[in-house]
């Protein structure tokens, strides 16, 4: 058993060996992103719009950060599993508690406004 | 030895339920192809994206449940600089610090695995430096939140009170990690130019680095949701 832990230990301390421009490369674009989203206040654009665009640089900006910088896109499928399947579960409670608002804002709007 | 798992496995899979859970739970097993510090890390980072969800997702509760206008954060966050009106500039500058940080940090990384010791610690203790000077602009605005608008986390003289009470707690605890992470930062960096991790190699560094992006991704989900909402 331990030549067997031995042998493991070597094959997973994989350093991650990239390039310093990729990484110059993702830094600039994380750069370009956010001013982007700064740009959807700057220019106060409203409505459907707005949402689009601030969920897609945000979802563009995390995804960049979660795969590059933390060099998620070269670990083994077992590890994003571990990081992508529990959110699952924050997603859901998200649905929950935003038709459970709703439902509050509708009451309150009957019960302080109409005596 | 690949003989004495397969016998181990086959074993494992005719004993009763019990023996199964017994011995899934407590062979030398290795689920995980990483340094346990790494791996501890990840699962951590896990368990803070729950409560920073729930801190966010109380927000959403509380903001689509009030009858009273919401302060608009465009308004709210903007700086009069040399005579402009710049809307939420300083959160924009707050974010491109924390970006630059990342990338410093993401660069620490790849020379502490180049073994380029120097490199590493110098741009480790960069990245603490721009983490500080986030924390004091943090400071800044939540002074100016405090003593000029008479914000408080009850009550909120521009509009709806739980916006006092959401701010404070989303910022605040993202500030804390945020100084945690700058501590955390000037520790390890000391530790490797002392030269603690020249045997056990500089994985510390990547984990160390874990924290610093999460951090990081933590504020482009405050930026979107708290700021441009």
């Amino acid at each position: 058993m331990k030549e067997h832990t031995e042998t493991q230990r070597v094959t997973s301390n994989v350093p991650q060996q990239h390039p310093i421009s990729m990484y110059l490369k993702v830094w600039l674009l994380l750069f370009v992103l956010s001013a982007c989203s700064y740009m959807v206040d700057y220019f106060q654009f409203q409505g459907m719009l707005r949402w689009t665009l601030i969920l897609a640089f945000m979802f563009l900006k995390a995804g960049l950060i979660i795969m590059v910088f933390m060099h998620l896109a070269w670990e083994r499928m077992a590890v994003k599993f571990l990081l992508f399947l529990p959110p699952i579960a924050i997603l859901i409670f998200i649905v929950l508690m935003s038709s459970e608002a709703d439902y509050v804002f509708i009451s309150r709007m009957v019960s302080f406004f109409n005596p | 030895m690949p003989n004495n798992q397969q016998q181990e496995q086959s074993q494992a899979s005719k004993s009763s339920s019990w023996q199964s859970v017994k011995n899934d739970w407590g062979t030398d097993k290795q689920a995980f192809d990483m340094p346990w510090g790494k791996l501890m890390m990840w699962i951590f980072l896990l368990s803070d994206t729950f409560i920073f969800s729930i801190f966010l997702i109380s927000y959403m509760n509380v903001r689509m449940s009030v009858t009273v206008p919401w302060p608009n954060p465009s308004e709210v966050f903007a700086l009069t600089i040399a005579g402009h009106h710049i809307p939420l500039v300083l959160i924009a500058i707050m974010t491109f610090i924390l970006i630059t940080s990342s990338g410093t940090m993401a660069m620490a990384v790849n020379y502490a695995y180049q073994g380029n010791k120097k490199k590493a610690v110098y741009l480790m203790l960069t990245t603490a430096l721009l983490g500080a000077s986030f924390i004091g602009m943090q400071a800044f605005e939540w002074t100016k939140l405090i003593v000029e608008e008479g914000i408080r986390p009850w009550e909120n003289p521009m509009g709806a009170n739980q916006f006092g009470a959401a701010f404070f707690m989303i910022t605040g605890f993202h500030g804390l990690h945020v100084s945690a992470g700058v501590i955390y930062l000037a520790m390890i960096a000391k530790r490797i130019s002392q030269g603690k991790y020249d045997n056990k190699g500089y994985q510390i560094v990547e984990i160390t680095g874990l924290y610093w992006h999460f951090v990081d991704l933590v504020w482009v989900f405050i930026f979107a949701f708290f700021y441009l909402w």
